[in-house]
């Protein structure tokens, strides 16, 4: 264990891992994090904060870490190049370290083209992979990288992106192998809809022999309607969706799109679960947090009752020091489903 | 030059030979001096010219397939960002071949460097912006990376 994370336990276990994402909140209101949270958390190892994805300005992923970490969840801080230097991105994990942030997702970041401040500064003082030996470094050898010594090192489980989907193909598990050198722990994966071509780089990965040297999640995640993909494939970067799959939404019976969607993801995560090396599956499902529960109970992945996800603290590992009163009725209001 | 470009042996050589031809006057590129100032001018219209240069002062070419990789918006240094197009575009830049695209091409005709682009590049060191990439490296300025990526 580098970390204590519980999203690092259940994965060490062997466990088919559940994590998945939450969109922060254009608000000032915590409850608007919990409210997000508490719909996840039953059915997840760990809940990804992301840190302004696409470029839109939200609450910071650090702020709702600690939201989370507060509460009892099991959160991954995701981290982007595009918006702060080595300065400010190595205090920020110090200081999300210090909240009990245990998962950090290293990412480059989305150009700031995309967003809602296309007129913004873009940073990218460092890239994903130096971000990654960066992060490392403040874990294992407890220094900054100035080389200054740190008092308290970090424990991080550290997370690395890939998009298996977009080219150059043949070099995307060798830029994964790149990842793994640089400290990545566990890999997430950019939205999964073309299966065979995940099977494929999967074979690669497999080849390198670097299945078992990162656990890798497959990212997944409902389409709404046909139009919704449509507006995916052209709007967000790096999303790849096959024609035959919007094909599919199209022709579903009117009104039924948002179910096939939802059957499509259902069908996808128990395909990509067959498949050698893949340790779990990340859910993205943008304004449809609510589904991520059905998804996974209907995916066949909700563990027996008795061992419930720890996304939600269970009472044995909650933290000892006092806690707003407001998180503990969320804990328990999280254990009852399961 | 889209031809030179795509001929990344030829390049290799020819920074082969130029680094062979100035390290037999290397006592007389020091950072700062006279000779910086020309140098610059002289990097900024040739390397702008063969690859786009961008002027990081530390030139990693080797490991790019001979590809500059400060002209990616968002100057990675490490390889492809996820949000390549389908067609091999830059995501920022959609009329733009992404940079790591042609440099794993590229990479896959260097017979000799050709696997320099599977290790990590420590981060720049953004003070040598500007400067000379050819006194930088003599003068080892370009691969003292921060000190802490140095250590074991």
């Amino acid at each position: 264990m580098r970390s204590g994370s519980r999203l690092e336990k259940a994965l060490r276990a062997g466990r088919f891992a559940v994590t998945a994402e939450l969109n922060p909140p254009d608000s000032a209101d915590p409850q608007a994090v919990y409210d997000r949270a508490i719909v996840l958390a039953s059915v997840c190892d760990g809940i990804n904060a992301t840190d302004a994805s696409g470029a839109n300005v939200h609450m910071s992923s650090v702020g709702v870490c600690a939201l989370l970490t507060r509460a009892g969840y099991e959160p991954v801080l995701q981290v982007s190049c595009r918006d702060k230097n080595r300065i400010a991105i190595q205090g920020d994990l110090l200081g999300a370290a210090a909240m009990g942030v245990r998962n950090v997702l290293c990412l480059t970041g989305d150009g700031v083209g995309t967003g809602d401040h296309p007129e913004a500064k873009p940073v990218f003082d460092i890239d994903s992979m130096q971000l990654l030996r960066m992060a490392r470094m403040l874990r294992d050898e407890a220094r900054f990288l100035s080389g200054r010594k740190l008092d308290a090192a970090p424990r991080l489980f550290l997370g690395a992106a890939s998009n298996p989907f977009v080219p150059p193909y043949d070099y995307r598990a060798l830029h994964l192998g790149k990842k793994v050198e640089a400290g990545a722990d566990f890999v997430q994966t950019q939205f999964c809809f073309d299966v065979p071509r995940l099977r494929q780089f999967m074979a690669t990965v497999r080849s390198l022999g670097l299945h078992q040297k990162v656990f890798i999640l497959a990212g997944v995640g409902p389409l709404r309607s046909a139009k919704a993909a449509e507006w995916m494939r052209t709007h967000v970067p790096g999303v790849v969706i096959p024609d035959e799959i919007i094909t599919r939404l199209r022709q579903a019976a009117p009104g039924k799109q948002a179910a096939e969607g939802k059957r499509l993801c259902i069908e996808i995560i128990q395909q990509v679960r067959e498949i050698e090396g893949i340790s779990g599956v990340h859910v993205m499902a943008y304004r449809q947090e609510e589904l991520v529960a059905e998804i996974i109970e209907e995916a066949g992945l909700l563990p027996a009752p008795t061992r419930s996800r720890r996304a939600a603290a269970p009472a044995a590992v909650r933290p000892r020091t006092a806690k707003p009163k407001l998180s503990q009725s969320t804990s328990q209001q999280q254990e009852h489903p399961n | 030059m889209r031809f030179l470009q795509n001929h990344p042996q030829l390049l290799a050589q020819a920074y082969n030979l130029t680094r062979r031809a100035l390290l037999l006057v290397r006592g007389w590129l020091q950072p700062g001096g006279r000779m910086q100032r020309a140098f610059v001018a002289v990097e900024a219209v040739s390397k702008g010219a063969l690859f786009d240069c961008r002027m990081c002062g530390q030139c990693v070419l080797h490991s790019t397939g001979m590809t500059c990789p400060m002209t990616c918006p968002k100057n990675l240094r490490n390889g492809p960002c996820g949000g390549v197009r389908l067609n091999g575009n830059c995501e920022i830049l959609p009329d733009m071949p992404c940079v790591w695209v042609l440099a794993w091409e590229r990479s896959k005709l260097l017979p000799v460097y050709g696997s320099q682009i599977l290790h990590v590049l420590p981060p720049l060191d953004r003070r040598l912006e500007g400067s000379s990439a050819w006194i930088n490296d003599f003068s080892g300025a370009a691969d003292r990376a921060a000190a802490g990526w140095q250590l074991p």
